[in-house]
């Protein structure tokens, strides 16, 4: 007894220490002043562009090419992950069906530029225009349901858009599309087989939408997401117009799927409906919730991890989704806020608030300090 | 087009009502967690999953490989039913012990619970898929794999143009006296009352002395028993079981569940049925590639336009 006592004591006391290390570098970044945080900028940007070389890779990768690898799937699940970000972490609506925006991203790419001869750059923006579109198709009817029905609804979305593909003859069906043209030449770099400018492309890609994400959720909007997220009734009722902050949500997180679509299938030459699985949502989903959902550092940091730790480990490659499925349900039993949660976050959850609402037959245990209200 | 739809109808409806039935019964599980919860257990489709492996395990290890008739095929389908019963009742109330006792205990978001239930989907096939099905029944993890055949199909009487066999007409009679079980059990004994309860009020259930414990774990129990109905039924009639069986499966019975008022017994009755009915329908004209998007199609519009479904949700009324 007294043994399990001490464990729990040191159990404490290290997660504390952890989350006050954390807690003493936020502190640090909010009163940092501007020259600053542009040394750290610069300082995380320079160590992005010197990533890709060998003698990192021949640690982190030993097994597979190092550049490509951090293509996809490191830096595609990193964008997605920004992506889906805004609409589990901020907005708190569970997509089920991430993976239906990237296709269609990665489809416009295929077909435009193999049946109509489109170049890179209007693909790239048809591409986002079609999968931002898609989104409010989608988000119109069903961001008026509750929260756990718009999972299900969006999960039906991501089967239904790759069952199409599969049966539709226009775009390849089940043989998929093969010969998707590269990328133009930029800055005199030629776009084939070197990996190399597809890196700095993914990179410039993620670092715009990092400023992108960021601007919002600091804005207007992120504030009205956020009270979407803790407390729908409470927003309306304070004037926040919710269908339309969750249909934009909806919008944004959708053109950044499909922004990643477009990249990836520009790289990937052959795109088929096997490459579109739910298993592929879910990943997202998983990366997004490990890192700290809401929390832009720790999406990115849950992303790398889900992303590289198959790829490093390549021996347990195949027991990676068992071991997803696992992660998932132990984390939700004693870190719901991930690896590197948001305050706020974190905040919210030990509420219970911060997404739909609780659970029905949750009574207040000896353990939990939630009062129990009852109503005259 | 007039043509097929002429030529087809009856028998779609034929079918549609015997694959309806097998909706019918996991939407049930479904709906009876919903309505205690509040919690969509994403991982009721690996429930079913589990029960067909049962069944097949029930069938190897009686050394069973061609069809047997009379009453030895009678004991043959209660020895299955029971044992695939077990091991879905079995599987969810282990399922509720792990993957969502804890949250609940905390009062976590429902979101975190859909997440957990989530993960424990993803688990349980990976783990059927890499260890169970290779270990135990000798097949590929992820192929497809086969049932032997225990009932001979029989042509028993027409209906219009529509053949109807034996195999139909067990499928369909088995679901509705299984339906007709439960739904006694939910509306007439004490532990009935104790889940219409929680379902109402879990608070005010409590301080009457519910056990809101056990009548989470009865609730998972009488679901994952459905599924393993449902599961025995499936593999007796379709042949073929696979680690990832459960996963269209249980989202139509969700549609299913949610179609008919989720929550609510006679809704995944009635819900099952009508979206059986709709997607063999709705197959004559799309083709039955498309079949499957028939399902979310219907999901949608349902949720859209009448989103307590066509019998409204409750199980507290469930008595009628």
């Amino acid at each position: 007894m007294k043994g399990g006592d001490n464990v729990s004591n040191n159990g404490i006391s290290l997660r504390r220490r952890i989350g006050g290390s954390t807690d003493r570098v936020r502190d640090w970044w909010a009163g940092a002043s501007g020259w600053q945080r542009w040394i750290v900028y610069i300082g995380l940007i320079v160590f992005a562009l010197i990533l890709p070389a060998p003698w990192i890779g021949s640690f982190m990768s030993p097994g597979a090419d190092w550049t490509t690898v951090l293509i996809f799937p490191v830096g595609v699940y990193i964008l997605m992950a920004i992506g889906l970000n805004v609409v589990v972490g901020q907005a708190g609506l569970l997509d089920l069906g991430y993976v239906a925006f990237f296709a269609i991203g990665a489809y416009s790419l295929a077909y435009l530029g193999t049946k109509h001869g489109w170049n890179f750059w209007a693909t790239l923006v048809m591409g986002i225009v079609l999968t931002a579109i898609s989104g409010v198709i989608l988000g119109a009817p069903t961001l008026r349901l509750r929260g756990d029905y718009l999972a299900i609804v969006t999960l039906g979305f991501g089967e239904i858009v790759r069952i199409t593909a599969d049966n539709t003859d226009e775009i390849g069906g089940s043989r998929g599309i093969t010969n998707i043209p590269h990328p133009p030449p930029m800055f005199g770099t030629e776009f084939s087989f070197d990996p190399a400018p597809y890196y700095y492309m993914i990179l410039a890609a993620i670092v715009i939408v990092i400023i992108f994400a960021r601007r919002l959720e600091k804005s207007r909007v992120g504030r009205a997401w956020a009270a979407i997220r803790e407390d729908e009734d409470a927003a309306e009722l304070m004037g926040v117009p919710t269908f339309k902050f969750k249909l934009l949500a909806f919008f944004i997180g959708a053109m950044i799927g499909g922004f990643a679509g477009v990249l990836y299938a520009s790289k990937a030459v052959f795109i088929a409906p096997p490459n579109f699985p739910f298993i592929l949502s879910a990943t997202i989903l998983v990366a997004v919730v490990l890192g700290g959902s809401g929390n832009l550092p720790g999406v990115m940091l849950g992303a790398f991890l889900i992303a590289w730790l198959p790829e490093r480990f390549r021996e347990l490659q195949e027991y990676r989704i068992l071991f997803f499925g696992g992660v998932l349900v132990l984390l939700m039993a004693i870190r719901p806020e991930g690896l590197l949660p948001s305050r706020r976050r974190k905040a919210e959850l030990a509420e219970g608030t911060g997404g739909m609402g609780s659970m029905g037959a949750e009574v207040a245990g000896p353990t939990t300090d939630s009062s129990v209200e009852v109503s005259r | 087009m007039l043509d097929d739809l002429r030529l087809q109808f009856l028998q779609s409806t034929v079918d549609g009502l015997r694959v309806g039935a097998i909706f019918a019964l996991i939407a049930l599980g479904y709906t009876m967690v919903y309505g205690v919860l509040r919690l969509i257990n994403f991982a009721h489709s690996e429930i079913f999953m589990i029960g067909t492996f049962a069944s097949l395990f029930v069938l190897m290890t009686m050394g069973i490989s061609a069809p047997v008739g009379g009453f030895a095929l009678i004991g043959l389908i209660l020895l299955m039913m029971v044992v695939s019963m077990a091991a879905s009742g079995g599987a969810a109330v282990l399922l509720e012990q792990v993957a969502y006792r804890p949250l609940r205990r905390k009062g976590a978001s429902r979101l975190a619970a859909l997440i957990s239930a989530i993960g424990a989907s993803l688990f349980l096939q990976e783990l059927f898929a890499l260890v169970i099905i290779p270990e135990v029944f000798d097949s590929p993890g992820r192929n497809n794999t086969p049932v032997p055949r225990i009932l001979e199909r029989e042509h028993l009487f027409n209906i219009g143009n529509a053949d109807v066999s034996n195999d139909h007409v067990i499928i369909i009679l088995a679901a509705l006296a299984m339906m007709v079980i439960l739904d006694l059990i939910v509306s007439r004994t004490k532990i009935g009352r104790g889940i219409r309860a929680t379902a109402q009020d879990p608070e005010a259930a409590v301080l009457m002395g519910v056990s809101i414990d056990t009548i989470v774990r009865v609730t998972f129990l009488l679901g994952g028993a459905m599924a393993g109905v449902a599961a025995m039924l499936y593999v007796m009639e379709f042949e073929n079981t696979q680690y990832n069986i459960g996963f269209i499966l249980g989202i139509k019975a969700f549609t299913a569940a949610v179609l008919g008022g989720i929550g609510n017994l006679r809704g995944a009755l009635l819900g099952g049925f009508a979206l059986g009915l709709i997607e063999n329908w709705g197959a004559i004209f799309v083709g039955s590639s498309m079949k499957d998007v028939t399902a979310f199609i219907v999901l949608v519009v349902v949720l859209m336009f009448r989103p307590t479904g066509l019998l409204g949700e409750s199980l507290q009324r469930a008595r009628a």
